[in-house]
């Protein structure tokens, strides 16, 4: 039994909830299937507490632990494919080294995340290890430096285990647009696993790691933490510093991260968020330590929530989203009440216009942000005979389709004629989405939707039909435009696959806000009953 | 840090068919505008022709020149700032050092490098904006440039689009006296800030090229003239006056030879009286304000002359080199409508936002400029001539007003600067801040002269010492007894003795032969060691010599 799994010791009391909320969910009637897992039930507990108390017990050491989860990721790896690149035997040369400092008794040799292990999304840089963005024209490319977020978590005493498989260069919603894998879904290899975090996703779903660093321009966090059953935050435009994440969309791109908790999750933020002089869009607003401020249940109140004022985004509730996510929402917006929230239906009416006008502004900026992927410096360059030709043969054979296409659509949306039309039409529209979350958080403190329109789908299923695939991003991309945080919460399950598959709940707020979606959401976790989010993978061993 | 090693581009050049790329090995031959040097020369204006190789056109000049044609110019002017650090990161630069010795991941735009202002090319802009007499943006922002080229790192330059930090100025100056002087005042458009580009260097064989990223991301200002010069003379003084601007600044070297300023010209012509603009050629590659000055005088003529053989059509939209090995201009590249830059604001850098109390701060900081200066030297009574030789070089406008803060009187300052000095300096090829004379000791040398210490005579002469060897006035005639002598009494003796020694002459003299005077003066003046004084010399030889 993995003890990071059960250990319940600084959150032992947060078993359930104190008084009337004993409910069945309306989704949670397919948890009849869901996980026969070996782990234990109940709410989710934080591997990172458990971590640190078992080094400062000396219960464990940090090579135990990092072997307990390098064994579990050479085990589930081969039909995961969550990494590009492990890096295990730094990563046990790290924890051994971890384990000296603290049988020598250094002062300071268990910082906050010590022992924790991390993993890192592939279009992070990472100066020890290669760094590809997922992309065929990166392969073998091997930063200078740090990416700002990878250096604070190894500050802190993380261990970067490795790197995550993505959608090339974030562009994508499958990790299906992968150069080198396609990673799969821990509660169903048959089905992806989101995207384009989706090896970050899998990666904690699964327990290879204890946590992860996605990054999210139109979804790319939320989206796979919902289809992997995890906890995943897309932090305020500015709050983490975007300084080593290969841009695709400068004014959207956030660094973001994922746990099998709200705790762990929370821990992170507090971590990497701050301001970095080597990011000028990084905001100096003061970092709370997040983690901190969550309060275990045997301390709430019988409705912890009383007073706060949650909307639930009607456009989120209809057409093109799927009956059993509709349903797991409805059953999370009942369990909010219960806990002693108002929870009503408001409408943001320029929701719709978000889509288009994120696609025509994220190409943009990416036609933009790629166009130094060309050759000439570092990556693949094919030889040619002129330069027009060493340009378009690098890029051509480097790239990718969907990458492509997103940079000959911006490249149109900027061009001569077309800009007003386009780029400067999608920023009027931008302008618009943020108003409109502006008032509705004026009215609400924290608004909520699903985080996708239905839960995982199938391998190839829309790899075909980028318009499709676009289309899952709808619930995403406002927040990406307005700049907001968000959190994914798992909240319940549909049918589909071994075990049923799980359905994250965003919790929206406004900006600078994480420590109250992340209370929120740790409240909501704590007090989720009879929904274990393990998934049937590990239950295998 | 680890630094990527930049890799050599396999791009070979095959001679020829491959035009545009690589544009030292284009030079097409154009042999039809060999006439122009020729006539250009031979219609030199004024009766006092200039002593400078800058001998071209004259407003008059250039005006019978253009038979009935009129040039308009205009000029984008790039200023590489002389800052500590690059723009957006924290890389030095220095001119001519080892390739991609001064680069980092962001200035060689690697993956997840984001840029940081430096606040200093801010500062910078808002000294030249206001040198220029022009609206600051309060708010500005960066937009990106996007076009693919191996010296551009990111594939895209950092730059200023539709809101420059600077907008809507003027600059004056005064022509050099000996191009007919006068006057002007050209309109600046905007000034913006941007960054530098690398530099490709080709191999010998041609066929391969390498990148040498050290300037790329080397703060530049650009400033945008209005189409308002006529002239190569107006075009190559409104260059020299930037220059002189940004110097007076401190805000870059300005060196045209290290391309820390670097001048594109827009040149077209129209008939007098027209007033749409004819087509505009663009020319780079002129290093020095003289290249401007000819290669726009060449471009206008052959513009005139396809005007005059009924080929206007052969003006089109295009970029020229200026060629200085046969003083032409050739095609380097036709543009084929307008290049989409695809525009778009960046997203990486907030908005430039100034207050006023930083506007008035610097403002304040803000040294006198030269159009100040020449208005103050001529108020002072100088001549056009030596205020702009005064007020053309920062360094000896210091020395002037330095030397005149010690007491000297402006003009014999002026003169001692414009003669000696200035003789000095251009044989030994130094600046005046570099010669071991202060202006102290010149004002005292001025005073010692004027109150009969010394004679002008001897004044060169300590002068001479002074500069190359530093000291004092008094050290140096204390040292050398080089005061003046001017005891009437000393004087006679040795000018009895010299006529003693001299019978001969004497007798010659006597005869008729009075030029023999300068004879006799010269032997006293020797015997005196030059420290007689002249004019009591000659009264008395001239006294002595009549007396009969």
């Amino acid at each position: 039994m993995p003890p990071p799994l059960q250990a319940h010791r600084l959150l032992i009391s947060h078993r359930r909830l104190p008084s009337p909320a004993r409910r069945r969910f309306t989704a949670a009637s397919s948890l009849q299937s869901a996980p026969a897992t070996t782990l234990a039930p109940g709410p989710a507990t934080s591997s990172i507490l458990s971590i640190r108390e078992s080094l400062l017990s000396g219960e464990r050491t940090a090579a135990d632990i990092t072997s307990e989860y390098l064994s579990r990721l050479r085990r589930t790896e081969p039909s995961l494919r969550s990494f590009i690149h492990v890096a295990d035997a730094a990563a046990e040369r790290e924890a051994e080294e971890l384990d000296r400092r603290i049988a020598s008794g250094e002062k300071d040799a268990v910082g906050p995340l010590a022992g924790v292990l991390v993993g890192v999304k592939d279009n992070l840089c990472t100066a020890n290890m290669p760094s590809t963005g997922g992309s065929r024209i990166l392969d073998g490319y091997r930063p200078a430096y740090d990416a700002t977020a990878v250096r604070r978590l190894q500050e802190a005493g993380a261990i970067v285990v490795g790197k995550t498989n993505l959608d090339e260069f974030g562009m994508g919603s499958t990790t299906e647009g992968s150069a080198f894998q396609v990673t799969t879904n821990p509660w169903d290899d048959s089905r992806v696993p989101g995207g384009s975090s989706g090896g970050s996703a899998s990666a904690v779903s699964a327990r290879q790691c204890v946590v992860s660093l996605g990054s999210d321009t139109g979804g790319s966090v939320r989206q796979p933490a919902s289809f992997c059953g995890v906890v995943g935050l897309k932090p305020t435009y500015g709050r983490v510093s975007r300084f080593g994440l290969m841009a695709y969309a400068s004014s959207l791109d956030v660094v973001g991260c994922f746990g099998s908790s709200v705790f762990d999750t929370a821990t992170i933020l507090s971590v990497v968020a701050g301001h970095d002089k080597m990011d000028s869009t990084s905001s100096s607003q003061v970092v709370p330590d997040y983690a901190s401020e969550l309060v275990s249940l045997d301390l709430l109140e019988s409705k912890p929530l009383a007073g706060l004022r949650i909307g639930i985004i009607q456009e989120t509730l209809g057409e093109g989203v799927a009956n059993g996510v509709i349903s797991s929402i409805k059953g999370a917006a009942s369990h909010l009440e219960q806990l002693g929230s108002v929870v009503e239906e408001v409408s943001l009416p320029s929701f719709s216009l978000g889509l288009p006008a994120y696609y025509i502004l994220a190409s943009s900026e990416a036609s933009s942000n790629l166009s130094r992927y060309d050759g000439i410096r570092y990556g693949r360059q094919f030889s040619a005979d002129d330069l027009n030709e060493l340009y378009g043969e690098s890029r051509a054979n480097g790239l990718g389709h969907e990458v492509k296409m997103r940079i000959l659509m911006g490249t149109y949306a900027l061009s001569a004629g077309y800009y007003d039309a386009y780029y400067k039409r999608a920023q009027q529209v931008r302008t618009l989405v943020k108003e409109s979350f502006k008032d509705a958080l004026e009215r609400y403190d924290i608004l909520i939707s699903p985080a996708a329109p239905s839960a995982a789908y199938k391998i190839g299923e829309k790899i075909n039909d980028p318009l499709a695939m676009y289309a899952g991003d709808i619930l995403t991309v406002n927040v990406n435009l307005a700049g907001l945080p968000a959190l994914v919460v798992p909240c319940g399950f549909v049918e589909g696959g071994p075990a049923g598959l799980p359905v994250g709940l965003q919790l929206i707020g406004s900006p600078f806000c994480e420590g109250n979606l992340l209370r929120v959401g740790h409240i909501f976790e704590q007090t989720l009953q009879n929904l274990s989010f393990v998934p049937p993978l590990l239950a295998e061993s | 840090m680890a630094l990527t090693l930049l890799r050599g581009m396999r791009t070979p050049v095959s001679s020829g068919s491959n035009p545009g790329l690589f544009f030292a090995v284009l030079r097409p031959r154009l042999s039809r505008f060999t006439a122009r040097a020729e006539s250009a020369q031979a219609t030199e204006p004024k009766a006092a022709p200039p002593p400078r190789s800058i001998q071209l056109a004259t407003k008059e000049a250039a005006e019978q020149k253009t038979q009935g044609f009129e040039a308009v110019i205009g000029i984008e002017t790039h200023v590489q700032l002389s800052t500590v650090t690059k723009a957006f990161c924290s890389c030095p630069y220095s001119y001519g050092a080892q390739p991609n010795s001064t680069v980092c991941p962001t200035c060689m735009g690697h993956p997840g490098t984001l840029p940081v202002l430096n606040e200093k090319v801010v500062e910078c802009a808002v000294k030249l904006g206001l040198a220029l007499n022009c609206e600051i943006s309060m708010t500005s922002k960066f937009d990106r440039k996007q076009y693919f080229y191996p010296d551009l790192p990111k594939g895209y330059q950092i730059s200023q689009f539709d809101i420059p930090i600077a907008k809507k100025g003027h600059v004056d100056l005064d022509l050099p006296v000996e191009f007919g002087g006068g006057h002007r005042k050209f309109g600046i458009t905007r000034v913006h800030m941007e960054e530098d580009a690398g530099k490709l260097l080709h191999s010998e064989s041609s066929s391969y090229s390498q990148v040498d990223l050290n300037r790329a991301g080397v703060p530049l200002l650009e400033i945008v003239s209005e189409p308002d010069m006529r002239t190569g003379i107006e075009a190559a003084e409104y260059g020299a006056e930037l220059q002189r601007i940004v110097r007076y600044l401190g805000v870059s070297n300005g060196n045209m030879q290290e391309g820390s300023l670097r001048c594109d010209v827009n040149v077209s012509i129209r008939p007098v009286g027209q007033s749409e603009f004819g087509t505009k050629v663009e020319i780079k590659n002129m290093n020095s304000f003289s290249a401007i000055n000819r290669a726009i005088d060449y471009e206008i003529s052959r513009q005139i002359l396809l005007h005059k053989e009924g080929q206007a059509d052969q003006i089109v939209q295009e970029t020229r080199l200026w060629d200085e090995s046969s003083q032409k201009t050739f095609t380097m590249r036709k543009k084929e409508g307008l290049a989409d830059y695809r525009y778009f604001p960046e997203p990486d850098l907030p908005e430039v936002v100034l207050t006023s109390d930083y506007i008035n701060e610097i403002s304040k900081s803000m040294p006198e400029l030269p159009e100040a200066k020449r208005r103050r030297y001529e108020n002072m009574g100088l001549s056009m001539q030596d205020v702009l030789f005064l007020a053309n070089d920062d360094n000896i406008g210091h020395f002037y007003d330095s030397t005149l803060e010690h007491g000297a009187d402006a003009k014999l300052a002026a003169n001692w600067i414009m003669g000696d000095i200035a003789a000095y300096l251009k044989d030994e090829k130094v600046s005046i801040d570099e010669i071991k004379l202060t202006p102290l000791e010149l004002s005292e040398l001025i005073a010692s002269i004027k109150n009969g210490t010394i004679s002008g005579k001897i004044g060169k002469e300590i002068l001479a010492e002074l500069i190359a060897k530093g000291g004092t006035v008094k050290g140096v005639i204390e040292e050398k007894d080089l005061v003046q002598i001017a005891d009437p009494a000393a004087i006679e003796a040795m000018v009895d003795k010299v006529i003693a020694d001299n019978p001969k002459q004497l007798e010659q003299y006597r005869a008729g032969k009075t030029k023999l005077q300068g004879f006799f003066a010269g032997q006293v003046m020797k015997a005196s060691k030059g420290k007689a004084n002249p004019v009591l010399l000659n009264k008395i030889l001239g006294e002595k010599l009549n007396a009969n």
